[in-house]
């Protein structure tokens, strides 16, 4: 597993967060497998392991939203994933990062080894 | 009089003659709809279609030049874009802004893969090539070509960040103020930024 280094934010999110589960820095794999509707999780980053790069806020739940439900708000992160975790051997440059704005019930704890 | 002068195929658009696809004749059956009943009027949807042809990048260019030279307002841009925008006469509506930052070591870039995400409220609407599936798709996999394609070439000392717009925030880049520049006024820095460059498949050069 090939993790990024993660500088955490030295200010609040700006906008209301609720109650997170994850503090930036923390290791974190998005779920794997397809789900069906109206999804914000990038396919290529189902499944890979990251760090969170901060917490933006709580937002409305687009797979909800997209069928006119009221949903409710969640904790949105920016999670960085190394181009390595992402796309494995033969990358340009390894540690080149690709930061991804992720709602937290796609992501799962994960161990840094 | 014949007509003898020569048209290239690049002089024209084709003209319009396809069916409607099934979103066009949707958005007209919506439109003409919001309009029979006097939810809205055309005079309204051209005011909001002037509205964003208005919104250009020299809004976005002042953003910029105004964090190179006042720190404080840097640091404010970085902390919560959307309210620093807005003090230099943005309207952001909903749009959640995150400002990146280029340094000596960092070069950031935007994508959106899922669809086109852009920050328009700032720099107006998106270049075509956004939008493409080739730069949506490559910029996530091979930045460096394709910064390269754009003419901009990283040395290794660079690590390149890839930011893909999924969600609520919109991005925009601070690029690194370029050398040389030192003292120059707001505005005759804001000349220098160009929309490429806050998309960050560019950097601002010294005129």
């Amino acid at each position: 597993m090939s993790l990024p280094d993660v500088k955490p934010p030295t200010f609040p999110p700006p906008y209301p967060a609720g109650a997170p589960r994850f503090l930036p820095g923390a290791v974190v794999q998005v779920k794997k497998g397809p789900a069906p509707g109206h999804i914000r999780t990038p396919w290529y980053l189902r499944g890979k392991t990251g760090r969170i790069e901060r917490i933006c806020g709580a937002f409305g739940n687009p797979e909800e939203l997209a069928y006119g439900r009221p949903g409710g708000t969640m904790p949105l992160y920016r999670v960085r994933f190394t181009m390595e975790e992402v796309w494995g051997d033969g990358t340009e440059r390894s540690d080149d990062t690709i930061d991804a704005e992720i709602f937290e019930h796609w992501l799962e704890a994960a161990n840094a080894t | 009089m014949p007509h003898d002068h020569h048209h290239s195929p690049r002089d024209f658009r084709p003209d319009n003659d396809t069916p409607l696809t099934y979103w066009q004749q949707m958005e007209i059956a919506v439109r003409e709809l919001l309009i029979e009943k006097g939810v809205t009027t055309p005079g309204e949807i051209t005011a909001q279609i002037d509205k964003m042809d208005a919104r250009s990048p020299a809004l976005g260019a002042e953003i910029v030049a105004r964090a190179w030279t006042d720190p404080e307002y840097k640091q404010r841009l970085l902390e919560n874009g959307s309210a620093a925008a807005e003090e230099m006469g943005a309207i952001l509506d909903a749009v959640k802004l995150v400002v990146v930052e280029n340094t000596e070591s960092v070069h950031n870039v935007i994508v959106c893969t899922l669809c086109s995400c852009y920050p328009r409220n700032i720099i107006g609407l998106p270049p075509d090539w956004y939008k493409t599936r080739a730069y949506r798709s490559r910029t996530v996999k091979e930045p460096r070509k394709v910064l390269g394609e754009f003419g901009l070439d990283l040395p290794d000392s660079v690590q390149v960040r890839v930011h893909d717009s999924t969600a609520d925030m919109r991005y925009l880049v601070l690029p690194a103020q370029p050398e040389g520049t030192e003292g120059w006024s707001a505005e005759q820095l804001a000349g220098l930024v160009t929309r490429d460059s806050m998309i960050g498949v560019a950097v601002p050069k010294p005129a």
